[in-house]
Formats: C-alpha cells, structure tokens, sequence
C-alpha cells in the first residue's frame, strides 16, 4: 500500500528540487520548517519524532534541504515528513505537512474488528509494522 | 435623506397623546444617533410601497423590530424606553435600484437574549417582513458586537482543530456527496462510501434528504457507513470521515442518532438548516461535548436569499451560523450548478473564515466584524464542480474550504475510486504548482494536462467535464461595483 497522509501524497514522490521548492515557499511566508520520522504511520500518531527542533531562525532553503538528508542518512527505512510551523495569531498550527521519505516496503494497516451488541463494531486500526519493536520495523522486514 | 419632515416629538404630553403617530415621529427615526460599540446593527433593503416617504419606512422598520405597536401606548412610559427602541439612523438609496434603499439600524444590546439566535431572529426578522406599507423587505447584513460574540460558544471545533484532528494541511479538503441520494439499500449506500474514501476524498456525505425512509433505515446507514470509513482508513493510512445526517423529526431522536455515530467512532455529524435555530444550537453543544465536527447542510436557504429585493442576504445566515456554532457550512462554488456571484460568495467565505471583518462593499460587507476569537466555519463548496475546475477552485476560494465533488466523483468512468484519485491528484497538482510560484490561473489547464500523464483516471475526468461550465447571471450579487482607479 501507499500511505497518503500528507499534502502530496497521490503526486509521484517529490523530488528534491520539488521539495526545495516547497519549502521556499514555506519560509517566504515566514513559517517555521521542522522534520519529523516515525516507523509507527497509524494516522493518529500524533506524535512523530522530531529530528532536532523546528528551524526556526533558519531562512535559507539549502539548510533545510541537508537536514532531510541527514535524516534520510539516519532513518531511510522511517517515514519523513516536512513540516511548517505558522505561529500567527489565530492560526497557530501546521501550514503544510508532506512526506519526502517512506520504507521501501509499505506494509500497511489491518483493521480489527470487535463485535458487539446488536449489530455494532467497534474497529481497531493496526500498522502490521508496529507488532514489532520501535526501530526495528521496516529495515528488519526489507533485510529478511 | 430628508430628516426634516418626521422628526421625533420630544414633548412628552404630544407624544404619548392616545391615537396614531408616524413612526418617525415616535422617536425610531434619529439620523443624529452614534451608534455604541455595543449595539447591534441591521442593514436593511427597502422598497416602500408607491407613496411611503423611505425615512418613514425605516423608521417603521425599527419600530416593529423592537418595541413599536401600530398605536401610542402610555406604558411606554413604565419602561426607558428611549433605550429600547430601536433607532433608525441613516437611509441611502440603493446604487443604481430605483425605488429601493438601504436603512440601518441600531438596537441596544439589552434587546437580546445571550446567546440566543432564536431571540435575535425573533426581533429582527420576526414581524417585521409582513408589513404592509413596505413593498418588499431584505435584510442585508448585521454588526454583532464583540460584547454579544462573547455569549456564544461558535463552532465546536473550527478549521485550525478540525485540521489537526483530520492530520490534513496545506489544502482543501475533498469529499463527495453520495449518489443517488435517494433509494440505495444501506449495504450499496457504504459501497459508494468505500470507494470514495479509498480513492483519495477525505470526506463523503449523505444529502440533505437522507435520513431514515422505507429504503434504507438510519441505523443500516451508519453501520455500513462506519465499515466503509474504517476500510478507507487501513487502506490509506488516512483519517476519513462521512457526515452522517442525524436530522430528524425530534430532537430525541437527532440525540439518539448522534449518539451511535459516536459509538461507532465517526469524527463528524451532519444537520440541515431546516430542523431550525435552536435545534443548530442544541446540536452545536452536543457536538462541542463529544469532540465531533459539526456540519450543516444549508437545506432551504434559497428560498429566502436568492432574490435580492426580499428575504435575508445568505451573509446573515453565515453570521448567525458562525455564532450558532457549526464546524462547515456550505457557501457556494463560484464556478458550480448552483447560485453564487463570485465577490458574493467571497463575502460569505470571508465572514465564515476571518477573524475580522473589514467593511467590503465590494463583496457585500456593509459593517465592520470582530468575530471575538470565535473559531472559524470551514466553508463547503458544493453542486456541479469539477477536476477541471481545481485551478478555479482554488483561486476563488483558497485554502480552508472542502470540495465537494459528487457527481465528479461517483459518475467517473472509470469507478468510484478513480473519480475520487482523479480529484485528489488534481488538487495536490494545483497546489504544488501554486506553491512553486505558478501563476495557476493562467496555467491551471496545461497544470491538469501534466498531471493527468501519470493519473489515467485524471486524463479520463478532464476528457468527460473539461469543457463542462454552468455560466448563468447571478441574482444575488454585490451592489456596489468597484470603480476603476488609475494607477
């Protein structure tokens, strides 16, 4: 499977000059860059991991760009996303938030199903590659 | 206008004398009133019957909006009542409407109940629309003070929450109303569901019709419904949603139905304007205590906004709305099957989304609004739009707006899924190609066209609607037009 979260995802992954472009456009409106990695892609893991702290004084695109490679160095079995941070009155959130990096092997989600009275489910959603430990999902299962 | 011919009488034994006087002269006509930071204000449209002087009609207007009865009445002396009516301040002939003008008017904050729209509508638009010297009446916009803002609690959760909860930035939001919207079994009902979610729309609907007929029952609905979002989500790794119609008869069963669609883990809960203001309200704080978008249907509007010399500007209703406290309400396309002047509906996306209104005559905007840190409606662009369009889309309504592409979706040649990928792929184009500095509007077609060599159900959509276009004149547009100005 292909995960879509994020804002390009039914695009074909960005390339880097794409993704320089979209973050030029990002600190041209004055938002904050970050990077974030998980190996766990459940779409309520709220909680990525942040590679370093949101970039905040940084202005410059190339800067941006040798951090995802630095990231992708470290984790280039984790999901990597881009984000962009706007700390303006009332916004106060994510601007923009795209994958530039995914597991050669997606694996996908399997939906758990309790039934309960009547005719009523109460579904569990589960990444297959979280049944193994933090840090050794993807890369485990592309070595075997 | 002329404020000679009926002005207030300020001896108090003239003016309370039993019998009849001009409502004028009752004291609803005073073009010298400031009005208060506090006050509420209504932008009338008037047409007076042949005959009727336009500051008397306003001045009637007021008064049967707020305290006036037909006759002088001596409890008026009981009460402050210089206070309590309200004043009629300032009359314009409308630009280039002979006959019509625009009267506004300034009511004390004490007239209303807190947080009460039914209260505000019962005073404003409560008798007021059956007068008989006026010929036709519209109520244009409204100034709601920060100070009664405050006693709402507006949206349950708001665009910036909605967003975060959804994990979906940087774009409009899809969805797909499910067709055809009447006589699907509940099992084909989810079909329809699965498909588009699993394609590539974050949303689907029911319309505002469906909710609990001999063909398909509400509770079948939600079941299947709730199965297709659950399979959408393991097969994407998206959080996807479907508005389920909790409409109903009762309120009870709205309750009842509202709450197995929490029991069964949807994200969002659907109401059609019809089921009334305060039945908005209950469903607003229903919503606000179980963490679920709200999304309203404006179901029956056009019959009182479309025309534009009676009934009530559609802006209103978005600002009631706002205040009511719904998450989305629908607003318009612009390009699509259905009504709506572009700077119009801009008008309307602008009260749902800023948090403040500037004075915008050009987009319909008579007042300036503090909307008090109220959240913000996402707005819904629905009916007759298209792949092909998404540069249009996204230029007229920007950012924070779902897309509603029904038909667009479910009649694809090529399936349901594929209309819906078709969209997705369209709309993450548009924006990347935005992003990068492309002028979209110029480039939106060639921007499709590249899109559409790696996406065979794109290139399929843009061959079937491409040239597909609803150009019809509007009837409710802005009255002031902007006058070029040199450079």
């Amino acid at each position: 499977m292909r995960l879509t979260q994020g804002t390009f995802s039914y695009l074909p992954d960005l390339t880097d000059a794409q993704i320089r472009a979209q973050v030029e456009y990002c600190l041209m409106n004055g938002w904050a860059v970050s990077i974030e990695y998980t190996d766990d892609p459940h779409p309520r893991n709220a909680y990525w991991e942040m590679h370093g702290m949101p970039m905040f004084d940084l202005r410059d695109a190339a800067g941006v760009m040798q951090v995802v490679a630095e990231c992708r160095g470290a984790f280039p079995d984790h999901y990597i996303k881009v984000n962009a941070f706007d700390a303006t009155r009332g916004r106060e959130s994510l601007q923009l938030s795209f994958i530039v990096n995914r597991p050669r092997d997606e694996q996908g989600f399997a939906l758990l199903r309790t039934e309960g009275r009547g005719r009523n489910v109460e579904y569990t959603l589960r990444a297959y590659a979280t049944q193994r430990p933090e840090g050794e999902r993807y890369a485990v299962r592309a070595r075997e | 206008m002329s404020t000679q011919k009926a002005g207030a009488i300020t001896d108090a034994k003239q003016r309370y004398r039993p019998g009849v006087l001009k409502y004028a002269q009752m004291g609803y006509w005073a073009p010298d009133y400031e009005p208060k930071d506090t006050d509420v204000l209504a932008l009338f449209r008037i047409t007076p019957q042949a005959g009727v002087d336009p500051v008397e009609a306003a001045a009637a207007v007021a008064g049967e909006s707020s305290t006036a009865t037909w006759t002088v009445v001596w409890t008026d002396r009981l009460t402050a009542c210089d206070v309590y009516r309200a004043k009629a301040y300032r009359v314009d002939p409308v630009p280039g409407s002979p006959g019509q003008y625009f009267a506004y008017i300034a009511y004390d904050l004490d007239l209303f109940e807190p947080g009460s729209i039914a209260n505000l509508t019962a005073s404003i638009i409560g008798n007021v629309f059956g007068f008989k010297p006026l010929k036709a009446l519209r109520l244009e916009d409204m100034r709601l003070p920060a100070a009664y803002v405050k006693t709402f609690d507006g949206p349950p959760t708001g665009i910036i929450a909605e967003r975060e909860r959804l994990d979906k930035f940087g774009r409009p939001l899809l969805g797909a109303t499910v067709k055809p919207k009447l006589g699907l079994s509940g099992k084909s009902y989810g079909r329809v569901v699965y498909e588009a979610l699993k394609g590539g729309l974050d949303f689907t609907k029911d319309d505002e019709n469906i909710n609990s007929q001999p063909f398909m029952h509400w509770r079948d609905r939600f079941l299947y419904c709730m199965e297709a979002v659950n399979r959408a989500q393991a097969a994407t790794g998206e959080v996807k949603g479907t508005y389920l119609n909790v409409t109903a008869g009762t309120m009870e069963d709205m309750y009842e139905r509202a709450e197995l669609a929490r029991e069964l883990g949807s994200c969002i809960v659907m109401i059609d304007l019809v089921i009334g203001y305060t039945a908005i309200q209950s469903m607003s704080k229903w919503a606000r205590r179980n963490d679920m978008v709200l999304h309203l249907h404006r179901a029956g509007h056009g019959t009182y906004t479309r025309q534009k010399n009676h009934g009530i500007s559609f802006r209103v209703i978005a600002k009631w709305m706002r205040l009511a406290g719904v998450d989305h309400l629908h607003a318009g396309t612009v390009v699509g099957k259905l009504e709506g002047d572009p700077n119009s509906v801009q008008g309307f996306y602008n009260v749902l989304r800023e948090p403040k209104n500037a004075v915008d005559l050009q987009r319909g905007l008579h007042f300036e609004q503090d909307w008090a840190s109220l959240r913000r409606v996402m707005p819904v662009a629905s009916g007759g739009i298209h792949a092909g369009q998404m540069h249009q889309l996204l230029h007229y309504l920007g950012e924070d707006v779902v897309l509603q592409f029904g038909g667009g979706t479910i009649g694809h040649p090529m399936g349901i899924a594929a209309g819906a990928t078709a969209n997705r792929v369209a709309l993450e184009a548009m924006v990347l190609a935005r992003n990068e500095g492309r002028d979209i509007w110029n480039e939106g077609p060639q921007i499709l066209v590249d899109a559409a060599k790696h996406c065979a159900p794109l290139r399929s959509a843009l061959d079937v609607w491409g040239d597909v276009s609803f150009d019809y004149t509007s009837t409710d547009t802005p009255d002031f037009v902007p006058t070029p100005t040199p450079a």
